[in-house]
């Protein structure tokens, strides 16, 4: 059964853009990343205009992410202190990104700067959430040298303004996760997703947080980013397809429902590694297409995309 | 941004002047040929998925029909890729001023054995003879290598259509034929040029105007998103919110 997308001007199968919400709203449950860096490139592929795509998973996001934080809420693994401190960095880090995204389009080639800044993204995080994993995983084998160390004191714990975060059993520096949250925030602006795939890593890795509080957290961060970013194209490009976004909704917050309940019964090590290896996939491909001869050379652009 | 939507409006309103003009002032030797559309015009509602109309007409006598079918102009540009250190990179682009939207053309027989290659240059038959011109300065071989480019994709969306279909006659005088349009129909105000053809010229023609467009909740939210941009994504904002809340309700203390 086909639809009608007022803004996107195309129709397309209800069911195959349902599915589409569900898959990634699946991901999203299970890891905690809005899945955006995954659907928009689906969305153009089936024949949704760029432009219209980005600007519309943007919107979708905002829902999802709702609905993934109220279900991490009521297990208690959000912890609202440090996403409110990761979005004030955020959002100032979105006024420079939207500043250097200009900058970019004035310049020319921002649809290639945009490729290789996902590449290489991706690809790092990939790669670096693939190495440790895998040794998480190799240690869990071999039971007697688990040296599983709390806190591991470096120059970021020597940083002023020190705050408590209760839910993350944490004592550091707000700048941390202040300018945590404005490097991801200049990467949303100008790649136009959530930045849930930085975050995760990055909540892990550098502020050390315990894996269960990761997800839901991430997600509220998201909900406001997204919804600056919905409100940005609106305004400004008036491509967000809000009737695109709803169907997609109703497809990703059940899928967001059955990844959230998976993801509890996966170990944190598996999770990581499995996050992993989706974010390297997507990295090869990308880097993958901008190599290959492109089948037409020839593309078309009229004033909506 | 309320300006860009008013000279919108301003040009449809000055198209359709332009049309009503040409349609009863000077119909083009209208007197050989008289033909309608069974609809003038096609909603596009949320369950679109592309519709057809059915063109019908009488000629005075013996002869050929040629249709054509032409959706609004658009600019269009077209941009071409090039290896850069082992990428590939949109590097040169040509920018086209007055492409249809939509042109699909349907004969009684097949163009070129019942109109001259000068008539049909003429009349702008054929997607051959749309005379696309570049508003980017490049050499005539860039160009044509551009157009070629342009109407292939075009083709290959659906957009433009050659041959639609076949004009049916029906004993000597009656004719009619089917146009289809497909789910990614461009809206706007459509031409329908009916030509009668005898003796490899066109001796008699008629304009018929058409009009795809937007209604119900769809034709809404599409004009909603471009009188109040910054409402709109506030609301689509919301509606996600809101969304995501109802849909988290049903597994409460589960």
């Amino acid at each position: 059964m086909d639809i009608y997308l007022p803004i996107a001007e195309v129709s397309l199968d209800i069911f195959v853009l349902l599915g589409l919400g569900a898959a990634v709203g699946f991901l999203s449950g299970v890891f905690g990343v809005g899945g955006g860096f995954l659907l928009t490139p689906l969305l153009i592929f089936i024949g949704v205009p760029p432009t219209v795509a980005v600007a519309s998973s943007a919107n979708q996001l905002v829902g999802a992410s709702v609905s993934g934080v109220l279900a991490h809420w009521r297990r208690g693994n959000v912890d609202f202190k440090m996403g409110y401190v990761l979005l004030v960095g955020g959002l100032l880090g979105s006024l420079l990104g939207v500043w250097i995204f200009t900058l970019l389009k004035r310049l020319g080639q921002i649809e290639l700067t945009i490729s290789i800044c996902y590449v290489l993204l991706l690809g790092a995080v990939g790669f670096l959430m693939m190495i440790e994993s895998v040794r998480a995983l190799l240690r869990l084998h071999s039971p007697g040298v688990s040296r599983r160390r709390l806190h591991q004191h470096t120059w970021m714990h020597g940083l002023p303004l020190k705050a408590r975060f209760r839910r993350s059993r944490l004592y550091i520096s707000a700048l941390l996760p202040v300018g945590i949250g404005f490097v991801i925030g200049v990467f949303s602006a100008i790649l136009g997703i959530g930045g849930g795939f930085i975050m995760v890593p990055a909540m892990i890795y550098m502020l050390g947080m315990p894996t269960s509080v990761v997800p839901g957290t991430s997600l509220l961060q998201i909900i406001f980013v997204a919804a600056n970013v919905t409100v940005l194209q609106a305004y400004t490009n008036h491509t967000v397809d809000a009737v695109l976004a709803l169907v997609l909704l109703v497809g990703g917050v059940v899928g967001a429902r059955i990844g959230t309940r998976f993801g509890m019964r996966l170990r944190g090590e598996q999770l990581r590694f499995l996050l992993a290896l989706m974010v390297l996939a997507v990295a090869a491909k990308l880097a993958f297409d901008m190599t290959v001869r492109p089948a037409d050379l020839y593309s078309i652009a009229s004033e909506k995309g | 941004m309320a300006l860009p939507a008013i000279s919108e409006n301003l040009r449809s309103v000055s198209v359709l002047l332009i049309f009503s003009l040409l349609c009863w002032g000077q119909p083009v030797r209208a007197e050989g040929l008289v033909a309608d559309l069974t609809s003038h015009l096609i909603a596009i509602t949320t369950g679109f998925t592309g519709t057809s109309v059915v063109l019908f007409g009488a000629t005075d006598g013996p002869g050929d029909v040629i249709v054509a079918v032409r959706g609004p102009d658009r600019e269009m540009t077209v941009r071409r890729k090039s290896r850069v250190a082992g990428i590939w990179v949109n590097t040169q682009e040509v920018t086209f001023a007055n492409v249809p939207s939509f042109y699909a053309v349907a004969a009684s027989r097949p163009t070129a054995d019942i109109l001259s290659p000068s008539a049909a240059a003429f009349y702008r038959l054929g997607i051959a003879n749309l005379k696309l011109v570049a508003s980017t300065p490049a050499p005539s071989v860039v160009v044509d290598a551009f157009r070629t480019a342009l109407e292939r994709t075009q083709e290959q969306a659906g957009l433009f259509v050659e041959p639609m279909g076949k004009v049916d006659f029906l004993g000597g005088r009656l004719f009619r034929t089917t146009i289809a349009f497909p789910a990614n129909v461009p809206t706007g105000t459509y031409l329908v040029e009916v030509f009668l053809v005898r003796d490899k010229d066109v001796v008699s023609g008629q304009t018929t105007p058409l009009v795809v467009s937007k209604v119900g909740v769809d034709a809404a939210v599409f004009e909603f998103s471009t009188r109040q941009p910054g409402f709109y994504g506030a609301i689509a904002v919301l509606t996600a919110v809101v969304a995501g809340w109802l849909a988290s309700l049903p597994f409460r203390g589960t």
